[in-house]
């Protein structure tokens, strides 16, 4: 892709300006603000002036959103107390201002363990403010492009969105695969193989599985594109939404849960050549996806 | 106290609570004042790993309760080790079956269901963010673990002693992991002990289904920033 | 972690700027935060690092800096995690680069 300028390579903040549109971007509680960690000291571990959140408003094509980015190089996007309280009170504003997204960029490991206990509950804070969100009408949508992935209580609040959007370059999971691996042993899970840990987080899998909604290239252009187009797009949730939701989850297990690899899931979803996705590019695996007989949904 | 135990300090013999592996769940009976009240109780035990299954079992008994019954009150039962830390667990998108879950019990709430949480043995990291910590106020035994993950393993990922993190797990309310920090700090409402059916009724008497977790830490002195950090943003 | 400060005299003044944020706090990085200044006839510099024990070399460093700069009106917020002399240079100027300098008159 020519002039393509990478999501990967830019901090929070670049991503944020590019992203909107030019200039209309105004920051809350920026650095100058210097609303910092109460608790990074005792570690012996500098404070960042923004808590490793940028968040505000701004346009869209001419619509107000709010916007938040995760800059990843910052404890690797951990979320503390100030930094969970920053994407706690984008979440009410957003419920006082009806903006017509929020996005969400995110890049993190989870709850910030220099944080533990703040973090661990302003994550949950954050689900629950997310969901707030929704019910509202007001879609939030997660992009997700940074090097850091999208991991832990993170991985939750993504799947908690109204719409995820990956690039093949980015991970969405649960636990890390260096979690897993110092836990269980590098057999269970070895966090050096990067084709092994693309497989089973990347941003390729998760969308021919269905637990991303869009796959990009590491572009800020088609970032921009994509979450434009989901501008106004809300999902309420409600009781059949969910049922239908358990349905899903449940075939998938029955499906698939013996599955070992995910060339085998792929397989079951019905793609032919399932060594030929790690060389795809998103526009075929767009096609590929758009042409699957079994919907993984 | 094991699950047995805790059934019957709260019910009596007024319940049908059963285990399927470390699931528990059933329905249970309060008197209040003349009439009676049946609840729903799901949970785990065995201090569960969060797989997909697991997820996904809880998360079926609440949908079956918000479908079939409209607002009975959901007691959540929390005993868990954290979410379960395997590959073909990853593989097959377990953030996505967790969040479902809290998804569920979000949505219990928001269908008029008043849904609690009780953490009568551990709690630890993801396992307890989509049930627990969901629900319209958690609360825990004066025994209970919570952390949000075992030293070795946060030494391990953070790089910071192991001798560091103790002393200051010892007296830092934001490492420690006994109950009374997450009380201190909004994360528990507060602690169960005594005649633990009357704080179950008081419990589910509690009007309130709006996250004051933040308020809660301000007052109580165990998160200072939070609440200030929140209403700065809102009054942006 | 150390806190280190220094006010150093210049005589470059400058027009009103929102304030500049360069690098981040990662290992081996900093973040420099250049905002307008209290003092007209000098600069602020305040530094707070997780290396403890090199206030000689990061007097040196901002010493030399403000030689090259001469900044008045200015102060400068820095976050270290460990950055080399090298790096943090390199972000100083980084971060002055976009800062607006009053056309000096011939003196």
């Amino acid at each position: 892709m020519i002039n393509a300028l990478s999501y990967a390579e830019l901090n929070a903040r670049q991503r944020v300006e590019h992203l909107l549109d030019p200039g209309s971007f105004t920051e809350i509680l920026g650095p100058s603000a210097r609303v910092v960690s109460p608790h990074l000291a005792l570690l012996g571990v500098p404070y960042a002036f923004d808590d490793g959140v940028v968040i505000g408003t701004g346009l869209m094509h001419d619509q107000p959103v709010l916007i938040a980015a995760q800059e990843g190089r910052f404890m690797g996007g951990g979320v503390g107390e100030v930094h969970g309280a920053k994407l706690v009170g984008l979440m009410r504003l957003a419920l006082k201002v009806r903006p017509m997204a929020v996005f969400v960029l995110a890049e993190s490991g989870g709850v910030r363990l220099h944080e533990a206990n703040a973090g661990l509950i302003a994550v949950s804070e954050v689900m629950r403010a997310v969901l707030d969100v929704r019910a509202a009408g007001i879609p939030v949508v997660m992009l997700i492009g940074g090097a850091n992935g999208c991991f832990g209580g993170m991985g939750l609040i993504a799947r908690c969105a109204d719409h995820v959007v990956m690039s093949d370059q980015a991970r969405m999971s649960m636990s890390g695969p260096e979690v897993i691996e110092s836990s269980r042993g590098v057999e269970e899970f070895d966090s050096r193989d990067r084709a092994l840990v693309w497989r089973t987080t990347g941003g390729k899998h998760r969308f021919l599985m269905g637990d991303c909604d869009l796959l990009v290239e590491d572009d800020m252009g088609a970032f921009r594109q994509v979450a434009a187009s989901l501008l106004g797009c809300s999902q309420k949730l409600n009781l059949q939404g969910l049922l239908d939701e358990q349905r899903v989850l449940t075939e998938r297990l029955e499906n698939t849960g013996q599955c070992n690899d995910a060339g085998e899931i792929w397989r079951r979803l019905g793609v032919e050549h399932p060594e030929r996705v790690a060389d795809m590019d998103v526009e075929q695996l767009q096609a590929l996806k758009a042409s699957q007989i079994l919907g993984a949904s | 106290m094991n699950w047995k135990e805790l059934v019957i300090a709260l019910f009596g013999e007024a319940h049908t609570i059963t285990r399927t592996g470390d699931v528990i769940s059933g329905d249970a009976h309060l008197q209040v004042a003349e009439a009676e009240l049946t609840i729903a109780v799901v949970g785990t035990t065995d201090h569960a790993e969060i797989g997909v299954e697991t997820a996904l079992a809880q998360a079926r008994l609440v949908l079956d309760t918000v479908s079939r019954y409209p607002g009975r009150p959901i007691v959540l039962l929390v005993d868990t080790q954290g979410q379960r830390l395997r590959r073909r667990d990853e593989l097959l998108g377990l953030n996505r079956y967790m969040a479902h879950l809290g998804c569920c019990v979000d949505l219990a709430r928001r269908n008029g269901h008043r849904i609690i949480g009780l953490v009568y043995d551990q709690a630890l990291s993801g396992g307890f963010i989509t049930s627990g910590l969901m629900a319209d106020a958690c609360y825990a035994l004066p025994e209970a673990e919570i952390r949000v993950m075992r030293l070795p393993a946060m030494s391990r990922v953070t790089k910071i002693s192991e001798d560091l993190l103790r002393s200051l797990s010892e007296t830092n309310p934001v490492f420690a992991p006994g109950v009374a920090n997450y009380v201190a700090m909004g994360g528990i409402q507060s602690l169960w002990s005594g005649d633990l059916k009357q704080c179950l009724l008081d419990a589910l008497a509690d009007p309130n289904t709006s996250d004051i977790r933040t308020r809660l830490g301000a007052d109580r002195g165990g998160r200072a920033l939070a609440e200030r950090v929140v209403h700065q943003v809102i009054e942006a | 972690m150390e806190r280190l400060d220094f006010v150093l005299a210049g005589h470059r003044p400058v027009q009103a700027f929102e304030a500049i944020l360069v690098g981040v706090v990662g290992s081996g990085n900093l973040e420099v935060l250049v905002e307008p200044g209290d003092h007209p006839a000098s600069c602020t510099f305040l530094i707070n690092t997780s290396a403890v024990g090199f206030g000689a070399i990061w007097e040196a460093v901002v010493k030399g800096f403000q030689a090259r700069h001469q900044l008045c009106g200015v102060s400068v917020s820095i976050n270290d995690m460990g950055a080399t002399p090298a790096v943090v240079s390199l972000r100083l100027d980084q971060a002055i680069a976009s800062v607006p300098f009053l056309k000096a008159p011939a003196s």
